[in-house]
């Protein structure tokens, strides 16, 4: 602990250069942090995708509408627990650029599927006796402001209202949150019985997908595969797989941006480490005739080896913490693009690489240095210089 | 004046020459400003090329119809008898077979990825005999064209690419029908490349959408008739649609997926030049700190703070040049031409694309550079040309 204070004593000595070196250190955490969260976002729902759920689409592609009354067929086969229609309503609200995802579910049915929205039981009711309520998840309504009992004009591209406005209007009942931090609370449900009823006759009974639960997860692929049985060689085929693959599937067709994206970052992340590295180690060889000096005075090899690596890990630790930190600190202030990002978090697996990282260029910079100095000869050290 | 140039021309040429001494942390600068540099370019490549890929092909003088209230194709519908309408509507040039208006439908068809396997959403595209008249850049490079009323495909060149089963001759299941691939065409790289092609009047029954349409394409006589064009229809009582210009269209698509990659790409970048802007500064501050003696000496054989400073400057600015340089090659040899597809959300459908370094943006990135070169000189700089010059002199 003693020793402590020669450290410190050594950060001290060109402080510009230990400012700068710290500055470079905390901009790439705090990239790294960053990073971390976008691809987590583009990932999107893979992460919060239940083990136990299938979806069933059509066959061909998911803009192709399948009839809700398949939903009575899927019910009656053996496993399933549970079936959820669900529809790609595309509501705008007053501008293109405020998008959010907007669907009809059919209200008690939707949240026994999806634990994950937490709805207080008072506004659960309200939802149930309003056939205009609508509920949002907290990051929408953070965004634009929306309290319960708001009334929120939607305009649907895709569905047209059998009236002249051509506007849905919904009455806010409730606002959910997420039981995890990554659940995406950035998406508005209404019921489906408003929705049918206002929709136009030719569109009137079909929907986009159904989510099912099985009563048993090991079963759920041969089930997938009964589900597509049952409507084979029907009009609408259906195509039936784990929600994860589902989700996954969305995060594909984004497509490898996202790798390259990494990719082309992490890169960077480990050009600016390069940079510090360079700098802890430039300045560690400076010293060599003050590391004889304390060899001369008897400092043991190990001791020297320490110290060195000492200097380098604390600052590695201090950048590291405080990029890390102002990333953490900025994630937690919600998503800056919500319509292209719907969770913004730093995953805590990431948060682990990232200390790993912080080790990592501690040692790694340090390391040959410390070496160097370890294995100095006291009277080749002092001569160095003269 | 000669005299001060001469001295900027000599302490500039001493710093340079001993360069070499001070390899380590030069390269260190150098590197994390070549880090900058690609990075920037290469974010910034993805969203040009998107964004080429989606207005290369938007002309002028094609006006694209949709029904009022539609916002893309994909939700927008238009009856038989209102795409005759369209077709005779005044401004449409002709050819001798008639007006030069295409009647189309855009549907999605899932087919895997080439790159990972996955399914990934297609544009099937229905169109009517004057398409590729109306497009003018559309041209096959392999095969023929669908004939009508077969169940016959021609796939773009960058659909080809992204996605399995497309091989001229192949055939894919789509729902319940077989379409065989018996053309691939080129677009100027543009979005129609992403698409496959077939008569409309197929795809109309296999898809049970009766005798409807989605879309009008129609050439205009010239750029200027999009106005008459437009007011002919939107005033027409009989019809419920909207006009739009192609290349309109198209760019107000990309712009959404492109300002989302841009502002990633700067953002990240401009971290990034912080991080490099601290390595440069230190780099810097070591080697003034290194040649103490050598600039006191100077100045006190004359040589004024001036000369010094822009010295000083001078060669940080040369040491971020190599490194934009060197980054912005980097950045060029790898993502140049590089294909993938992504999701346009708002046709819900893949759109294959070349990533794109253009010479704007390469002069772009050396601007960066060498503004990084230049704040992480100038403090250096000030430091070295404010060297007492006795105390430093007596330093050993």
């Amino acid at each position: 602990m003693k020793f402590l204070y020669l450290v410190a004593s050594n950060l001290r000595r060109k402080k510009t250069r230990t400012a700068l070196t710290l500055l470079s250190i905390i901009v790439a955490f705090f990239l790294f942090g960053l990073l971390c969260a976008i691809k987590a976002a583009l990932a999107g729902g893979v992460s919060m995708a239940g083990a136990d759920r299938l979806v069933t689409r059509h066959k061909v592609s998911i803009i192709q509408m399948l009839p809700i009354n398949y939903a009575t067929r899927i019910a009656a086969i053996p496993g399933v627990a549970s079936v959820v229609p669900q529809t790609w309503f595309g509501g705008i609200y007053q501008d293109p650029k405020n998008f959010f995802p907007s669907i009809p579910v059919e209200p008690a049915a939707f949240l026994d599927m999806f634990p994950e929205f937490v709805l207080p039981a008072d506004q659960k009711q309200a939802w149930l006796n309003t056939r205009t309520g609508a509920i949002v998840g907290r990051a929408t309504a953070r965004r634009f402001g929306w309290k319960i009992g708001d009334r929120i004009p939607l305009h649907s591209p895709i569905w047209r209202r059998n009236d002249t406005r051509d506007l849905w209007e919904f009455d806010l009942v409730g606002i959910y949150d997420g039981a995890k931090k990554n659940t995406d609370t950035s998406q508005f449900f209404f019921r489906y019985d408003y929705f049918d009823e206002g929709r136009l006759p030719q569109a009137k009974g079909l929907i986009s997908w159904f989510t099912i639960r099985v009563k048993d997860p090991a079963q759920a692929d041969q089930l997938a595969a009964r589900v597509d049985q049952e409507f084979t060689n029907s009009d609408r085929e259906t195509k039936t797989e784990p929600e994860g693959a589902f989700a996954q599937g969305f995060a594909q067709q984004v497509g490898d941006i996202g790798t390259i994206v990494t990719g082309i970052l992490s890169a960077v992340f480990f050009t600016i480490l390069l940079v510090a590295g360079n700098t802890i180690a430039q300045s560690v060889r400076e010293r060599t005739e003050e590391l004889g000096v304390l060899k001369a005075v008897g400092f043991t090899n190990e001791l020297v080896l320490a110290l060195v690596l000492a200097e380098s890990c604390l600052i590695a630790a201090l950048g590291g913490v405080l990029g890390l930190g102002g990333a953490w600190l900025l994630t937690a202030g919600g998503s800056p693009a919500p319509g292209l990002l719907p969770t913004f978090y730093i995953p805590p697996a990431n948060l682990l690489v990232g200390s790993a990282l912080v080790v990592a260029l501690g040692l790694v910079t340090g390391a040959l240095p410390a070496l160097q100095a370890m294995r100095l000869g006291v009277a080749e050290a002092l001569r160095r210089n003269a | 004046m000669f005299n001060w140039l001469s001295q900027i021309a000599a302490v500039t040429g001493a710093n340079l020459r001993t360069l070499p001494q001070r390899r380590g942390a030069a390269i260190a600068a150098a590197v994390g400003i070549a880090g900058v540099v690609a990075v920037l370019v290469g974010v910034l490549s993805i969203a040009e090329g998107f964004r080429r890929a989606m207005t290369v092909s938007g002309n002028a003088d094609v006006a694209i119809v949709l029904r009022s209230g539609s916002d893309s194709e994909m939700t927008s519908g238009i009856s038989h008898e209102d795409t005759r309408t369209i077709a005779d509507a005044t401004g449409v040039a002709r050819d001798a077979n008639g007006p030069l208006a295409s009647a189309e439908l855009f549907v999605i068809i899932n087919l895997p990825k080439r790159s990972t396997g996955t399914d990934a959403n297609v544009p099937l595209r229905g169109v009517s005999a004057a398409a590729f008249s109306v497009r003018g850049n559309v041209a096959l490079t392999a095969g023929r064209r669908f004939e009508p009323g077969r169940n016959e495909i021609v796939v773009g060149a960058g659909a080809a690419r992204q996605f399995a089963g497309l091989d001229l001759g192949k055939t894919i299941r789509v729902g319940a029908n077989d379409w065989t691939v018996v053309g691939i065409f080129s677009a100027g790289g543009g979005v129609a490349e992403s698409e496959i092609w077939t008569d409309a009047h197929v795809l109309q029954p296999a898809y049970h959408r009766g005798d409807s349409f989605q879309a009008v394409y129609a050439k205009l006589s010239s750029p200027a008739a999009f106005r008459d064009f437009s007011d002919a229809l939107t005033t027409n009582p009989r019809l419920s649609v909207k006009v739009v210009r192609q290349s309109d269209y198209y760019a107000e698509q990309s712009t959404a997926v492109t300002s989302f990659i841009k502002s990633i790409g700067v953002v990240v970048a401009g971290l990034m030049a912080l991080g490099a802007l601290f390595g440069a500064l230190n780099t810097m501050y070591s080697s003034v700190a290194a040649r103490t003696h050598e600039i006191a000496t100077l100045r006190a054989l004359g040589f004024g703070s001036g000369p010094v400073i822009i010295s000083v400057m001078l060669e940080s600015l040369v040491l971020a040049l190599v490194g934009g340089a060197v980054g912005a090659s980097l950045a060029y040899l790898a993502f140049d031409g590089f294909t993938t597809s992504t999701i346009n959300w708002q046709t819900f459908s893949q759109v294959a694309f070349a990533f794109k370094v253009s010479p704007q943006l390469l002069v772009r990135a050396i601007v960066w550079a060498a503004f990084i070169g230049l704040f992480g000189g100038l403090f250096p700089a000030v430091h070295a040309a404010r060297i007492p010059i006795a105390a430093a002199l007596r330093e050993t």
